[in-house]
């Protein structure tokens, strides 16, 4: 599915400073059975997010009206646990395009990519000062150049670069997606499917 | 360069159709496994684009995650199931694609099937839009879950795009105590590694203690590996191996299974191959284990107590707001906690071998009356050898029900959902905040430390229940 071409984001950020955010988090198991992909956006953290009666949880940073922005900050092993790309779907039509820690987790970051949200890994060190800058002052703004493969805390001056290969680059630059390569390379593929063993 | 190579290595490499410079490995894929839930975005994006499935042949579906439990006949009640259902049901047929939907004597749990019909195969490509398709890794495949663009991907090239995974080798050597089953194995690794400790790798297991592992005991490990972050694990084929493949619908014959065996026979790590990680534990010191916590790494011997926040890796603030939402303290004990709920199932331990251990410890014995159980077998075929083998007797006269096959309590997508509170032992994989349903709270656990629950009403150390081993 087409996402929007990713160059340079400036943006401030949503801060969620804890470990191991699985997928079930960030989407649970009982939203994942549309049949078309719409509407994942408002199950976002759905049961940080919402008592059992769908009234707000007051605090949780998506309910904290001082906090907004198109770049989520997310602890270690962010995305971990389940393969579903709803999650990724999820953080993306809620308005995300851009999530930030120091460690993901594998098929996660594999699914951002495909969806176009842009993972960025920073130190351990760097994240706890865009959490604590965010933490003290809101609109500190955070400018995520991919072109540069840099991140920059816009308040300090700070900045860290960070690894993307450059094939995915290309993809987030432009707006690709694997499948339009893949069609591309069809003949070398079926060649390959008829000398396989199994 | 060395020509040795990783198990990994042999099998990977054999499948890379393209190399792109910077970028990741076009990968051939073997086998796609295909369910309701990851699937129907799939399909319609080839919808969308116009084009069809190319290899229907080495596309296999089933009904799994979202399906009911009881009364399988009748009509699914939830109109967003049956929806889903119904949409897995058209694209397959569209497509021509094999379906063991509901009801089908084939149906069962995507990782438990794959196996019993010989689609899983050592030295494979195979993915599904599932994280524990690392199962089956147990036969020397390379297994992993994908997300839903790459299920599309599959579906339209039969490839997807992976960078190469790290190489790790973790070996345990030893024997498994009494007591102990595979499940503890996964479960004291993950403790071990923690949840992200295998982020960027393919492990292989390998020592004596795998080794010695009936197949469903590797596919219950094999399983957990993505507990730990690893992409997938996987064991290398030997004779247990082979003999298990042997004679399935799907298996090879003839000609065909001599040519599959020249194959499968050199798929094992060379001697000299390097890892980019080893790890070496002791498995004679592997206790039956139990979590805590609300992810699979926060598990320990069930006689130890819940470590404190200051003697545990990471943040303080993530395990407090863990222990604070199972409601326990930091250093109390887990044995004697009672507890509600009781799920014996999931790809994880869902298979025969699992229903004999959990009947090993219930049988003479009651099940505690503040506890509800389900013991919901992986597949038919896993139901029919309950029955075959008088395992069913047994579990009917302490007075357990069974259930009908699927994926039930492990996500909780369909109505076995533990209560807001409630506390359950499950033998599924994942122990997430609501993972068994909004509030839940799970202790993940092998089925005979879930069948010791389900007796005694409360957590209890399966080595108390079991008969004395007779020496010899
Ligand atoms: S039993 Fe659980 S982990 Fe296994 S396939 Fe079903 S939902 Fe996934």
């Amino acid at each position: 599915m087409a996402y929007d071409k990713f160059n340079i984001l400036t943006s401030t950020a949503v801060p969620l400073p804890l470990e191991n955010v699985d997928t079930d988090q960030i989407i649970p198991a009982r939203f994942l059975k549309a049949t078309e992909r719409v509407g994942f956006g408002d199950s976002l953290f759905r049961d940080w997010r919402y008592n059992q009666d769908n009234t707000p949880k007051e605090d949780f940073v998506l309910n904290q009206d001082r906090f907004s922005g198109k770049i989520l900050l997310g602890g270690k092993n962010f995305g971990s646990g389940s393969s579903r790309e709803h999650a990724a779907w999820a953080v993306y039509d809620y308005g995300f395009r851009c999530v930030v820690s120091s460690f993901f987790a594998d098929i996660f970051r594999g699914n951002c990519l495909n969806v176009g949200v842009l993972p960025v890994q920073v130190s351990a060190e760097f994240l706890q000062k865009i959490f604590d800058a965010t933490a003290a002052d809101e609109t500190t703004e955070l400018e995520i150049n991919l072109p540069e493969q840099k991140i920059t805390l816009l308040t300090t001056g700070e900045s860290e670069s960070f690894d993307i290969n450059g094939y995915k680059k290309n993809n987030m630059l432009n707006g690709f997606d694997d499948i339009d390569y893949l069609l591309n390379i069809k003949k070398d593929i079926e060649t390959f499917a008829e000398n396989t063993p199994l | 360069m060395s020509a040795t190579k990783t198990l990994f290595d042999k099998v990977w490499d054999s499948h890379v159709v393209h190399k792109i410079q910077d970028g990741p490995d076009v990968l051939f894929i073997d086998r796609h496994m295909v369910h309701e839930v990851t699937s129907p975005v799939a399909f319609l994006g080839l919808k969308n684009r116009n084009i069809p499935v190319i290899h229907p042949e080495k596309t296999f579906a089933t009904a799994d995650h979202n399906t009911p439990t009881i009364n399988q006949h009748l009509p699914v009640a939830d109109p967003l199931s049956a929806n889903q259902l119904r949409m897995l049901e058209e694209n397959v047929n569209k497509h021509g694609i094999s379906y063991w939907g509901l009801g089908h004597e084939k149906n069962g749990i995507v990782h438990v099937v794959g196996p019993e019909y010989g689609i899983t195969q050592p030295g494979a490509t195979i993915v599904c839009g599932d994280s524990h398709t690392s199962t089956h890794g147990a036969f020397g495949a390379i297994a992993f879950g994908i997300g839903t663009s790459e299920v599309e991907m599959v579906l339209a090239t039969q490839c997807i795009m992976q960078p190469k995974p790290k190489r790790m080798r973790i070996n345990i050597n030893g024997k498994m105590s009494r007591g102990v089953t595979p499940k503890d194995v996964a479960l004291f690794i993950i403790s071990q590694l923690t949840t992200s400790g295998a982020t960027g790798y393919f492990v292989e297991y390998a020592g004596e203690i795998f080794t010695d592992m009936s197949m469903e005991g590797r596919m219950t490990v094999c399983n957990l590996s993505i507990e730990m972050g690893a992409r997938g694990g996987m064991i290398a084929p030997d004779e247990k191996t082979f003999e298990y493949v042997k004679g399935r619908e799907f298996t090879p014959k003839g000609a065909g299974w001599d040519k599959a065996m020249a194959y499968w026979e050199t798929l094992y790590t060379d001697e000299d191959a390097i890892f980019d990680k080893e790890m070496t534990f002791d498995g004679s010191l592997i206790e039956p284990m139990i979590t805590y916590g609300t992810n699979p790494g926060m598990g320990m011997g069930i006689s130890n107590d819940i470590p404190m926040a200051s003697a545990v890796q990471g943040g303080a603030t993530t395990y407090q707001k863990s222990l604070k939402y199972m409601a326990f303290n930091e250093g109390d004990s887990m044995m004697g906690k009672p507890i509600d709920f009781v799920f014996l199932g999931s790809c994880t331990n869902g298979r025969i071998e699992d229903f004999r251990a959990f009947a090993s410890i219930v049988k003479g014995r009651k099940k505690a009356t503040n506890v509800t159980a389900w013991l919901v077998p992986g597949s038919h075929k896993v139901e029919a050898a309950i029955k075959e083998e008088g395992i069913l007797d047994i579990l009917i006269e302490a007075g357990f029900e069974l259930r009908e096959p699927g994926c039930s309590a492990c996500l909780a997508m369909n109505d076995d959902k533990v209560p807001s509170g409630k506390l359950a032992v499950s033998t599924s994989n994942r122990n997430f905040e609501g993972r068994q349903g909004p509030g839940s709270r799970t202790l993940l656990a092998s089925p005979l430390v879930a069948a010791a629950a389900a007796v005694t009403g409360k957590v209890t150390d399966p080595r108390e229940l079991m008969e004395e081993m007779v020496a010899g």
